[in-house]
């Protein structure tokens, strides 16, 4: 029906690339707006906020350790989205896959590093893809649906992991809920050590070996959804589910893997936080990666390059807001989380704002328009 | 607004002209350039091919689409129409191929709503009735005005479209493919309803594929080809021959060259069959039937009568409810392994669904990966884990010219391909792997008669080839030209069985109906 391409028809180029950089200018735009009328300069403020991202080795270590959360929880959500799914629990996933990370590194912590480090990123996917089969197999075999029960998961995950470590996993002796800290050989070593290592000298950041399995991750990820035949049957069943049938594809068991799969990735955002930087396990670690996580993936396209570019744009404003903030009190950090809310909106509820229009000027025009 | 006009300039000018309407989606250049002039008081068929820019003519014509350039006069006047309410305002009124009514509410209460005028509904719920009664008697288009809609059949259903344009002050109405849904009966009242129309001053425009349809009831037919007008042609003057070249661009064969058939071992042996739909209510109610090697049964049936479910059931996707299945002498029915979409095409059953859209394809795939749907776990695509879309493109091309799929693009998205290409590529995937039965739902449904031609021969080809094929269509000129034996089903179950030599137009027809054919 030609009825229904009134939005489309764009090029893919156009699509994925101009369009999510037009949003992106739009957000920064009305932001730049916001910040002129509390007084600010707006250009200054931008000025900061990029020599606050990407400045120096310290500040591109700090925005490289941010995108890996996002990155991990970019393609967490982005699997369910081929699947057809929205998984709004990557939050819940990745703080339960703390406790996987957690549990294991205080048990088996004293291991060589290269026995820990497997176990877990096995307890880390184990996990956060258990959190995430229930309200799987609920959408499946009940027909809950999932973005219902992912959201209330992200409240029990929260409650039970308060639980645990108020009562149960809390150090003897202190007030603060958290863990113990772990032994030294369950530590993921960090960039400047690596760097430094091999003689390459890199400021001090959090930035630590979890990012190097993020992009392991995005190239699983690209094999796994347009090479295998896995994938044919999560896209199959995501796009058209009648087809999906018709093809031999079993829906129940489709969603399943899909949604464990997608916690498994939620869930090694642990790796970065409690293995990579904290080396405890302790509350809110994840601090909203979950929901940033599928604004990466509504503005990747739900494509591995796309997702990372989006998670290092994420980065880069977590990391040089709070510079911004530091440097000009006008601008808050609420301020900061408005702007992100901005490129969320611009991305993900505005995203036809542009398209049509642009569709519109890319078509040839008629060589002889009348009058 | 006829009032206001000057009666002998009314007269003088056309009902509807279009001007230089050019309009394009993207790169699809829909419509070029195209020119028509609709009489007052005619009936006028405008033909074409699926994606020959029809349905975007027409779009244009009652205010859905918006051209990109060129004008639309109505009465002469120039109109500009932003949406369907100002082309109503102008009195054209559209009639819809899949109803846009809402069945719980009464046929009064359909007509009425968009068009209430009152603060309270009753009273213009009393003005409707005594207007829609009046039409009712004028054209032919009675309808009971108090019944449910759910509760009406679909040849009625359509007369309360007409109806609510009329209501509306339609002088033009346009049907797109009105008799897609009816029995051939039901059709001719149509027509009747169409000839009284005109009658009394009304106009026309029927957008159609049937060739039947054009010369029977239109005055002037416009063929459409690749978006531009080829012909505009008076209807008396032509004949199907003529029409169908000027649509194609090219002679074409309407009869289908076929030999007898040589059935041989049954493979398919269907007793007492019943299958119930996603809601739970029956709708194959006990069917019995043989599908053997080297014939095509044919079951004709106005569609809604438990083919689809009957299809989908035989291919896996639906389960039984009741009776046995069984394939090359061994009883299937209740062997779960066996009894999915994957079990029954390991088996050697091919599929080629009755909906393209929603169920042969994913139109976001690549053609290449639609082309694999239902095989993409077969061993020659896939290197260990690794699904290889090297060769997946390569077999996919290599069915492309063989089915002279156009554009010939393995990497092409599945919905840029027209319908005829679209179902090209099923063809050659179901008929490609080879199966004992092929279970053939609407296999020309929205393709072009080009496709029409070449998907048959396909089909007589596999016939001879020594398989048997199981078809359904609402088309009966298809089912009376492909089938070697032809079943008919109205209301769940097979009313009857003819034979080539019996079967014609009236007699399937009546059956279509529930009418058996001893009443006849």
């Amino acid at each position: 029906m030609s009825g229904s391409s009134a939005g489309g028809g764009a090029p893919p180029w156009v699509s994925n690339a101009v369009l999510p950089a037009l949003n992106l200018a739009a957000a920064l735009l009305v932001s730049a707006i916001l910040i002129w009328l509390l007084g600010a300069d707006p250009l200054a403020a931008l000025k900061l906020l990029v020599a606050g991202a990407f400045g120096d080795s310290e500040a591109i270590g700090y925005t490289l350790y941010y995108a890996t959360n996002f990155i991990f929880t970019g393609l967490a959500v982005a699997i369910a989205f081929h699947a057809g799914l929205f998984n709004i629990g990557a939050e819940g996933q990745a703080y339960i896959g703390g406790l996987g990370v957690g549990l294991l590194c205080l048990g088996l912590g004293g291991l060589p590093f290269i026995l820990v480090l497997p176990l877990a990123i096995l307890a880390a996917a184990a996990f956060g893809a258990g959190w995430a089969f229930i309200p799987a197999y609920l959408q499946a075999k009940r027909g809950s649906h999932i973005v219902i029960t992912t959201i209330m998961f992200n409240f029990i995950a929260s409650a039970v992991m308060t639980y645990l470590l108020v009562n149960v996993m809390i150090k003897p002796g202190q007030q603060s809920p958290e863990t113990r800290e772990f032994e030294p050989s369950a530590w993921l070593p960090f960039a400047h050590e690596i760097l430094g290592y091999v003689g390459i000298e890199f400021g001090r950041s959090p930035l630590n070996l979890s990012f190097v399995w993020a992009l392991i991750c995005c190239v699983a990820f690209w094999v796994y959804v347009w090479h295998t035949r896995w994938g044919y049957r999560v896209r199959a069943l995501g796009w058209n589910e009648h087809a999906a049938i018709y093809g031999g594809v079993a829906p129940a068991r489709t969603v399943i893997v899909a949604m464990t799969i997608s916690g498994a990735l939620a869930g090694f955002v642990a790796l970065n936080e409690i293995m990579g930087v904290q080396h405890r396990l302790l509350l809110n670690f994840t601090g909203g990666a979950g929901f940033v996580g599928i604004a990466v993936a509504l503005m990747g396209r739900n494509h591995p390059i796309g997702i990372v570019l989006a998670a290092i744009l994420f980065g880069a404003l977590y990391q040089g807001g709070s510079e911004v903030s530091f440097e000009m009190p006008a601008l808050t950090r609420e301020m900061i989380v408005a702007i992100q809310g901005f490129i969320i909106l611009m991305c993900g509820a505005f995203e036809n704002l542009f398209r049509r229009r642009l569709v519109a000027l890319l078509r040839p025009q008629p060589a002889a328009a009348t009058g | 607004m006829t009032a206001a006009v000057p009666g002998a300039i009314a007269s003088r000018s056309p009902a509807l002209e279009a001007r230089g309407i050019d309009k394009r989606f993207g790169p699809v250049h829909a419509n070029r350039n195209i020119s028509l002039v609709v009489r007052r008081g005619t009936i006028h068929g405008i033909i074409g091919e699926n994606g020959a820019g029809k349905s975007t003519l027409m779009g244009i014509l009652y205010g859905f689409h918006q051209p990109d350039s060129g004008e639309i006069r109505v009465d002469g006047q120039v109109q500009r129409f932003r949406s369907p309410q100002d082309a109503l305002k102008a009195g054209i009124g559209m009639v819809h191929q899949h109803f846009m009514l809402v069945e719980p509410f009464t046929v009064v209460e359909n007509v009425v709503l968009g068009a209430e005028d009152t603060f309270r509904i009753e009273g213009s719920l009393v003005r409707a009735r005594a207007e829609l009664e009046k039409l009712g008697r004028d054209y032919h288009l009675e309808v009971d005005v108090d019944a449910t809609v759910a509760d009406l059949t679909v040849g009625q259903r359509q007369r309360v479209e007409i109806l609510k344009a009329l209501y509306r002050g339609a002088q033009i109405l346009i049907l797109d493919e009105p008799t897609g849904v009816l029995t051939p009966q039901e059709a001719d009242h149509l027509f009747r309803i169409l000839r009284a129309l005109k009658a009394e001053g009304k106009t026309v425009i029927l957008i159609t594929h049937k060739l039947r349809e054009v010369l029977d009831v239109t005055d002037t037919v416009t063929v459409v080809r690749r978006g531009e007008v080829v012909a505009e042609v008076a209807t008396a003057t032509t004949t199907k021959e003529s029409l169908a070249e000027l649509m194609v661009g090219r002679k074409v064969l309407l009869r289908v060259d076929k030999t007898p058939a040589k059935p041989g071992e049954v493979v398919l042996d269907v007793a007492g069959l019943r299958v119930r739909d996603s809601a739970g209510v029956e709708r194959v109610k006990g069917v019995s039937f043989q599908v053997r090697r080297g014939e095509i049964v044919g079951i004709a049936g106005v569609a809604g009568n438990g083919q689809s479910e009957l299809l989908e059931a035989l291919a896996g996707i639906r389960p039984v409810s009741g009776g046995t299945l069984r394939w090359k002498g061994v009883d299937i029915t209740d062997d779960a392994g066996v009894r999915t979409a994957k079990g029954m095409r390991r088996l050697g059953l091919g599929h080629v669904p009755e909906d393209r859209q929603r169920m042969g394809l994913v139109a976001e795939f690549a053609a290449s990966e639609s082309a694999i749907l239902g095989y993409h776990d077969d061993a020659p695509y896939n290197r260990n884990i690794i699904l290889d879309r090297r060769i997946v493109s390569r077999e996919c091309e290599r069915q492309m010219a063989e089915y002279d799929v156009r554009p010939p693009n393995a990497n092409l998205q599945t919905l840029a391909f027209s319908g005829g290409n679209q179902q090209k590529i099923i063809v050659a995937r179901e008929v490609g792997h080879n199966p004992d039965v092929l279970l053939v739902g609407q296999p020309t449904r929205g393709v072009d008669i080009g496709a029409i031609e070449f998907i048959h021969k396909r089909l007589v080809a596999l016939r001879d080839a020594g398989k048997g094929i199981l078809l359904v269509s609402v088309e009966l000129d298809e089912i009376l030209s492909l089938s070697d034996r032809i079943l008919v089903m109205f209301d769940g179950i097979l009313v009857g069985e003819l034979s080539p030599g019996q079967a014609n137009e009236r007699t399937v027809g009546l059956m279509m109906a529930g009418i058996r054919s001893e009443a006849a």
